[in-house]
């Protein structure tokens, strides 16, 4: 039974979920318009996954994040001016302009940062977990991460690792489907891509993540489960992709239409080929 | 005069990594068989009586798990030290390394860094043939942000490890599996070392040997063999290659006239290359009064014969002959 949020919750999950989309919707502007390069993934139509689990975060926890990964920095409290900058190759932005959107981090904050390659958070994530144990402190690690990643050897080694040593690590798999052109479930013939979870003798689950309080009440099961120095949990969070990345010749999916409880009439882009705007935005 | 005490290699390396435990709880241990196995060359051998499970921290077969735990905990203030058990292995690593150690600290605009020490060794002469026994420093000098360190003896081992933990980024230190159970004169207290720093191994006016790792002991022989010869050899150990003691080269090549390089890995995109374009491209080239010669490892895989893997790296003959033309010849 998913727990209702009070008005006051309510407004600021609505408000995290609208500063990702319309954040999003800003850089795809831009980027159309020529005033921004380089490449950029958008999240659009995934806000609810990282803004249900980081509301389950608490000061001096850490995320690590990918590629597709402006969504996390924002829930977890990235400043958005500071964000915009840092994709518009700016000084003032996070990384000096040094990074782009594939490397946004706020240290600081815990924010460990995306990550360009496929995969290449989760053994961080497990190290930032270990620390958090060595150091003796109650934080938790929240791993991001693409059902791309699953099939790479450092998600597995990540996995291995912190189920071995009992890591406060959640890992967070933002299932949109499809890794890059490989459709998930082609991929991998499980049912669910959570129940590799039993392979490591960690809970694994999956949940709607277009739902936001379902997505927030299964990372805080699991976030508290990591405080209490009872290990690591995997959450599949079952979302979609609405731009920059689809690719010739795919099937509609279920889930193309669906979103996250941001709809509003706006006429939805034809997507299916690649489109010179979808091109630049997805290489 | 300071004392000395008389310890072997892979001792030393335990007692440096003792001794940084104890006065900085940040840094600990992780790798593969290092707890109560000791480690595959016996380097950690008893640490984890002394410091723990916690501290000396074994792994499963996991090189990129185990290298990316070590950039997480490094990111996260930890000063970790992540043994890989045979530099080959790195391969399995390399993501971590490359992509992610190396690269944190400049993607970030410089507001956090990767404290990582990775130690690793490399080199070839036990016998364990092709997978066994790479000398892959290049690659990892060839990487912006990494900084790679060849300790070739006993207090080098030690002095550039507690360097290197003391350095605010990534550095790969490559051991010589050869030298491991070699004894060495240490002194009591091991010396303070920069990273960056080379070292004049012997002094010698008639031609410039630099050597790295292994091959430093090899060249100090031929250095021996030489001077009852007649030729007088400076022995030159740069000790990190990167960054490199590039003056320290130019100046003793500007006085001897004449360089040999000596590397056990492969010469073609060596280290030793770089060396050689470094002199070519200083002043120094106007004094030299020879050709620079590199005599390094054959362009093969390490082969399991103790006679062919002896053969496809330089020996001391190898460098006597080298230098003793290389003077006589010019």
């Amino acid at each position: 039974m998913v727990e209702t949020p009070t008005a006051a919750e309510g407004l600021a999950i609505l408000r995290t979920m609208w500063r990702i989309r319309l954040f999003e919707e800003a850089v795809e502007d831009l980027y159309g318009r020529g005033m921004m390069h380089g490449t950029m993934h958008l999240s659009i139509g995934e806000e609810a996954v990282p803004t249900g689990a980081c509301l389950a975060l608490k000061d001096g926890d850490q995320i690590t994040s990918t590629h597709r990964g402006h969504g996390h920095c924002i829930a977890k409290g990235a400043d958005l001016g500071r964000s915009m900058a840092e994709l518009l190759a700016k000084d003032n932005g996070y990384c000096r302009g040094r990074g782009g959107s594939m490397h946004i981090a706020d240290v600081a904050t815990g924010n460990l940062g995306a990550n360009g390659i496929v995969g290449g958070g989760l053994p961080i994530a497990a190290g930032a977990g270990l620390s958090n144990k060595l150091r003796g402190v109650d934080n938790v690690c929240l791993c991001f991460h693409g059902d791309g990643s699953v099939g790479e050897g450092a998600w597995h080694e990540a996995l291995t690792l912190a189920s071995m040593w009992d890591l406060p690590v959640v890992f967070v798999c933002e299932n949109n489907q499809y890794g890059m052109s490989m459709p998930s479930k082609k991929a991998f013939k499980v049912e669910n891509i959570s129940d590799k979870a039993a392979g490591f003798g960690i809970p694994g689950e999956t949940v709607d993540g277009n739902d936001v309080l379902a997505v927030r009440e299964a990372v805080q099961r699991a976030v508290d489960r990591a405080r209490r120095g009872e290990g690591p949990s995997f959450i599949e969070a079952l979302t979609y992709r609405w731009r920059g990345a689809l690719e010739v010749g795919q099937e509609p999916l279920p889930h193309q239409g669906r979103d996250p409880g941001l709809a509003r009439p706006r006429p939805h882009r034809a997507m299916g080929r690649r489109d010179a705007r979808h091109r630049a935005c997805h290489p | 005069m300071t004392a000395t005490r008389t310890m072997t290699y892979a001792e030393a390396i335990r007692e440096a990594m003792f001794q940084a435990m104890t006065a900085d709880p940040r840094v600990f241990l992780m790798g593969e068989d290092v707890g109560i196995y000791g480690g595959a060359f016996g380097v950690t051998n008893d640490l984890y009586e002394k410091l723990g499970t916690d501290r000396i921290r074994d792994t499963t077969i996991s090189e990129l798990g185990i290298m990316g735990a070590g950039v997480g905990a490094a990111l996260t203030g930890m000063r970790p030290i992540v043994e890989i058990q045979f530099s080959d292995f790195l391969c399995q690593a390399m993501d971590q390394v490359v992509n992610q150690a190396a690269k944190l600290h400049f993607m970030v605009g410089g507001q956090a860094s990767v404290p990582l020490v990775i130690r690793a060794p490399g080199g070839s002469g036990t016998g364990a043939a092709a997978q066994h026994s790479q000398s892959l420093e290049a690659w990892f000098a060839h990487v912006p942000g990494l900084k790679v360190v060849m300790p070739s003896d006993a207090t080098d081992a030690a002095s550039l490890l507690l360097a290197a933990l003391e350095d605010p980024n990534p550095v790969l230190i490559l051991e010589h599996k050869l030298l491991y159970k070699q004894s060495f004169e240490v002194p009591e207290v091991f010396p303070k070392a920069l990273l960056g720093q080379g070292r004049i191994v012997r002094e010698g006016t008639d031609l410039t040997i630099v050597a790295t790792s292994i091959e430093v002991q090899r060249a100090s022989e031929a250095a021996e063999l030489l001077a009852a010869d007649g030729i007088s050899a400076e022995v030159i150990d740069p000790r990190t290659i990167k960054p490199l003691d590039l003056p320290l080269i130019l100046a003793s090549v500007s006085k001897t006239g004449r360089v040999l390089l000596v590397q056990e890995a492969v010469k073609f995109n060596g280290f030793m290359s770089e060396v050689a374009a470094g002199i070519a491209e200083s002043p120094a080239f106007g004094d030299l009064q020879a050709p620079i010669r590199r005599l390094c490892g054959l362009d093969t895989p390490i082969p399991y014969s103790p006679q062919l893997e002896r053969a496809s790296v330089p020996q001391v003959a190898d460098i006597v002959r080298e230098a003793t033309a290389l003077v006589k010849e010019w």
